[in-house]
């Protein structure tokens, strides 16, 4: 069998860090308030970022924990307490069984055809994530720039007073 | 060969995609919904980040984990941009209710 090399300096904080990211997500679905969903995310958040971390990837992690634990909570936070006492989740549509069942033989499926990737042997890269996202990913740059114009507008479209189609109404 | 750290973040990949995939399926309040795509796409950054590893480009892995995470927070910003204004025009967040309105 070919080496499998170890990067990881804990295997066992990575199964915790693991394990609790899916205890808050699966806590973060059935929670009826979605402000509690909401802490729930940040916390899956904060776990996601201590495993890149464990990985190697510090500045993925730092990105990861600025933006998905800080900037998109306060943003549904927000969110909610405009929308008010609307946030609490009605029952689902789809008998939680039947779900259940689809989204089991999905994952089973997912891990059968993932898991014989983890088998090969791994080669460290001398290339780092500067000289990539700089010299050889510029169009990735390129894209976040536009994509963080979009948002702008998003923003201004989620703090926007006015409510669409009352112009038309008026006329 | 179970208990490599690689094997049990792939394991915890799969994981937090069913968890996500379970959650798409059941939820159906329009803020929630976004909520749930951030948990699938924290289950992606992963294995974006694995992926690299393993393929032996962890610079590229990261650069896209990266780039996904921006896109992911304009999808937040403007699905949560969206929800709020079907709110105030609907008056409700519930998925089913607001397809059936015309309008």
């Amino acid at each position: 069998m070919e080496g499998i090399q170890y990067y990881s300096p804990d295997a066992f904080w990575d199964a915790v860090f693991l394990l609790a990211a899916v205890f808050c997500a699966y806590r973060a679905i059935v929670a009826k308030r979605i402000l509690s969903a909401t802490i729930y995310l940040a916390c899956i958040s904060a776990l996601v970022s201590a495993v890149l971390y464990m990985l190697g990837a510090a500045q993925v992690a730092v990105m990861e924990l600025s933006v998905g634990a800080g900037l998109v909570t306060v943003l549904l936070v927000y969110a909610v307490s405009v929308v008010g006492d609307d946030a609490l989740d009605p029952a689902s549509v789809i008998p939680k069984p039947l779900a259940f069942a689809l989204v089991g033989l999905v994952t089973l499926l997912m891990g059968w055809m993932a898991f014989p990737a983890i088998q090969r042997t791994v080669n460290i890269s001398s290339v780092d994530l500067v000289s990539v996202l700089w010299q050889n990913r510029v169009l990735d740059v390129w894209i976040q720039i536009v994509l963080i114009f979009s948002g702008v507008m998003g923003v201004l479209g989620l703090l926007s007073e006015q409510v669409p189609g009352r112009k038309e109404e008026m006329q | 060969m179970i208990t490599s750290p690689l094997n049990i973040i792939l394991f915890g990949i799969v994981a937090l995609l069913g968890v996500g995939f379970y959650g798409l399926l059941i939820t159906r309040n329009l803020i929630k919904i976004v909520l749930v795509l951030q948990i699938l796409i924290k289950a992606v950054l992963l294995a974006l980040v694995l992926a690299g590893k393993l393929g032996g480009n962890f610079g590229l892995g990261q650069s896209a984990a990266s780039t996904v995470i921006v896109a992911d927070t304009i999808v937040a910003v403007v699905g949560l941009a969206l929800a709020v204004q079907v709110r105030r025009r609907f008056g409700t967040l519930d998925v089913p209710k607001i397809s059936t309105l015309r309008g």
